[in-house]
C-alpha cells in the first residue's frame, strides 16, 4: 500500500524525516504556512519557500472529541472516529502552525513537540493517505 | 448627526418549522414599526442582515414596495452590528429621517461549515476537519484560562446564570434553568468546553427603527440615542478561527479594536455602563469578552463571577435575556437582539429581568468568524 500526503506541498516526504513547508517573505520576513505567493503583513509577491523547524512548544491545545461535519471532513465518522488533539505549536521564533496531536490526554502548554507523519485515511485507490501532525517528545 | 433607536421588535428565537426565516424577519418588522408607531409607508430606507438567506429584502412582499434604498449585508458573525452601524451611519449622513436595521436567519442545528477555500483556506484544512468552529473556541478559552487562572466552575456559572435569565425571557429558545453539575458533566465536546457549555444555531429575527435624534420626540417619549456603533476586523497577529497559522507577535482581537472606537466616539468610558450584552457563543467567550470590553482585568473574571456581580441584581449585569446560550444564535438577528434587550433595559421596560436602579448607559458587543467585531454603546 502505498503513502501519499493529504495535499502537495505541505510537507516534505511522506518519508521519515519530514519538515511542513511554509513561506517566507522576502520583503518583511514574515513567516506563513502553508505557503502563499504573497505576504499579508507587507502585500509583496516576493515570498521565498521556507522550511520549518520540526521541533516546538505547544502554544494552545483542545481535545476535538466529535466527528467534524462531512464535507469538507473526509476523515473516519461513526465508530470509526477517534477523538484527537489540535493545537497550535510554536516553531522557533518564525511561526506558529495549527496541527493535529498525536494524542487528546495528558496535553499541557508548553511541552515540547515533534512533527510526525500520521495515517490519516485509505482513499479509493487503497492508498494510505498520511498527514502531518505533531507529538509530544519523550 | 445623533441618532436615536424609537422602535423594536423580535421574532421568538428558536426552532419554528415551516417558518422561513423572511416570514420571521416580516413579523419582527411589524413589531419594530408598532413599537415606533410608524407604518412601513415611513420608512425611507432599510438594511436587512442574514446568512442563510440570499435576499432578506425580500420581506417587502409582504410589507409593500415602495422603491426605498434597501441593502442586504452579510459580515461573518458581526452580521447584525454591521447593518446596525450602516443604518446609524445612513441616519448620519442627514439625507434621511427615518429607517431601518433588520436581521433574520434559520439555520440547521449543529456546528457551522463550509468549504474552506470560500475563506482563503486550502482544501486539505477542510478535508482534516480543521475548518471548524468549535474547537477554535476550546483553544481560546483554554489558552486564557491556563494563562490567567479561570476555573471550569466559572465556565458553568456563566451558562447557570445565562439559562436562568433566559428562563424569564419568553422569546429566547433555551427556559430551562440547569445546574451547574449538569453543566460540567455534560459530553465534551472541545476540552473544557461541555455540550451545554455552546450555543446553538437557531432561527429568529429583529429590527429596530432609527431615526434622527432631534425627530425622535415625534415617535416615543422615550428615545434611548445611539451614541456610537463601531465594527472592526482582525488585525495580523489576533488570534481568529480559520487560520492554519499565526505570527509570533501577538495583537489585541477585533473586539479590542471596535470597543476603543466606540468607547472613544461616544465620549464613555465602561466605568459608566449599567448593562451590557456580550457574545457568549460559548461559556468562555463571554469570560474573555469581560476583559476585552474593558470591564475588568484579566483574571479577574473568577472573582467577579462567583461573587454574583453579572447577575442582573449585581454590579455588571451580562446578558440579562440569557444571551446566546439561552436565545441561540441567528446570525443576522443576533447582534440586534442584543441591542432590543439593551433598548427594553434602558426604558425599564425588562419586566422581570429590569436590572434595577434605573440603567442609563448600555453596551453590547459581538464577535465571530472571520474574525470581526461589532460594539454599540447606548443611553437615555
Amino acid at each position: 500500500m502505498a503513502r501519499v500526503p493529504i495535499a502537495e506541498g505541505i510537507f516534505t516526504g511522506p518519508d521519515d524525516d519530514p519538515r511542513l513547508i511554509g513561506s517566507r517573505c522576502t520583503g518583511c520576513g514574515i513567516v506563513t504556512f502553508p505557503a502563499q505567493g504573497s505576504c499579508p503583513r507587507c502585500a509583496s509577491t516576493e515570498m521565498a519557500e521556507h522550511r520549518l523547524a520540526p521541533r516546538g512548544r505547544l502554544w494552545a491545545w483542545t481535545t476535538q472529541e466529535f466527528p467534524p461535519p462531512s464535507p469538507p471532513y473526509t476523515g473516519p465518522t461513526g465508530d470509526d472516529f477517534v477523538p484527537y488533539g489540535v493545537g497550535y505549536v510554536e516553531l522557533g521564533d518564525e511561526v506558529r502552525v495549527e496541527t493535529r496531536l498525536t494524542r487528546a490526554e495528558g496535553l499541557e502548554t508548553g511541552m515540547e513537540m515533534e512533527l510526525v507523519l500520521v495515517p490519516f485515511r485509505t482513499d479509493g485507490d487503497g492508498n494510505e493517505v498520511v498527514t502531518f501532525a505533531f507529538r509530544p517528545v519523550g | 448627526m445623533d441618532v436615536a433607536i424609537v422602535g423594536v421588535g423580535l421574532h421568538p428565537f428558536g426552532r419554528f418549522g415551516d417558518l422561513t426565516g423572511i416570514d420571521m424577519g416580516a413579523i419582527a418588522i411589524r413589531n419594530a414599526l408598532a413599537d415606533a408607531g410608524v407604518e412601513w409607508r415611513d420608512i425611507q430606507f432599510a438594511f436587512a442582515g442574514s446568512y442563510e438567506i440570499d435576499n432578506p429584502d425580500a420581506v417587502v412582499a409582504f410589507l409593500g414596495l415602495t422603491g426605498i434604498p434597501f441593502t442586504n449585508v452579510y459580515n461573518g458573525c458581526a452580521t447584525a452590528g454591521s447593518v446596525l452601524s450602516l443604518a446609524a451611519d445612513t441616519i448620519r449622513l442627514g439625507e434621511y429621517d427615518l429607517g431601518i436595521a433588520i436581521g433574520m436567519d434559520k439555520h440547521l442545528p449543529g456546528a457551522f461549515t463550509s468549504d474552506p477555500r470560500l475563506y482563503a483556506c486550502p482544501s486539505w484544512y477542510g478535508e482534516l476537519g480543521q475548518f471548524l468552529t468549535p474547537k477554535f473556541f476550546g483553544m481560546k478559552i483554554n489558552k486564557y484560562m491556563a494563562d490567567h487562572g479561570i476555573s471550569s466552575q466559572t465556565l458553568a456559572r456563566v451558562v447557570a446564570k445565562n439559562l436562568r435569565n433566559g428562563a424569564l425571557n419568553s422569546n429566547a429558545f433555551r427556559r430551562k434553568p440547569m445546574s451547574e453539575e449538569q453543566i460540567l458533566g455534560a459530553r465534551m465536546l472541545n476540552h473544557p468546553l461541555t455540550q451545554y457549555m455552546f450555543c446553538s444555531p437557531d432561527e429568529g429575527a429583529a429590527a429596530l427603527v432609527l431615526c434622527r435624534a432631534d425627530r425622535a420626540h415625534r415617535y416615543t417619549d422615550r428615545p434611548i440615542y445611539l451614541r456610537a456603533s463601531a465594527v472592526r476586523t482582525r488585525r495580523l497577529g489576533a488570534f481568529e478561527v480559520h487560520s492554519p497559522w499565526l505570527p509570533i507577535e501577538e495583537t489585541p482581537g477585533p473586539t479590542v479594536d471596535a470597543s476603543h472606537a466606540a468607547y472613544e466616539k461616544a465620549g464613555i468610558g465602561p466605568e459608566e455602563v449599567d448593562v451590557i450584552q456580550l457574545q457568549d457563543t460559548d461559556a468562555g467567550a463571554e469570560v474573555i469578552h469581560l476583559a476585552e470590553n474593558g470591564f475588568c482585568a484579566d483574571g479577574e473574571q473568577e472573582k467577579l463571577v462567583a461573587d454574583g456581580d453579572l447577575e442582573i441584581g449585581g454590579r455588571l449585569p451580562v446578558n440579562t435575556d440569557g444571551g446566546l446560550i439561552a436565545n441561540g444564535e441567528p446570525i443576522g438577528a443576533s447582534g440586534l437582539r442584543q441591542v432590543h434587550e439593551v433598548v427594553l433595559q434602558l426604558r425599564g421596560q425588562a419586566g422581570e429581568r429590569q436590572v434595577p436602579g434605573e440603567p442609563k448607559v448600555g453596551y453590547t458587543q459581538l464577535y465571530g468568524a472571520p474574525g470581526v467585531a461589532g460594539v454599540s454603546i447606548l443611553s437615555v
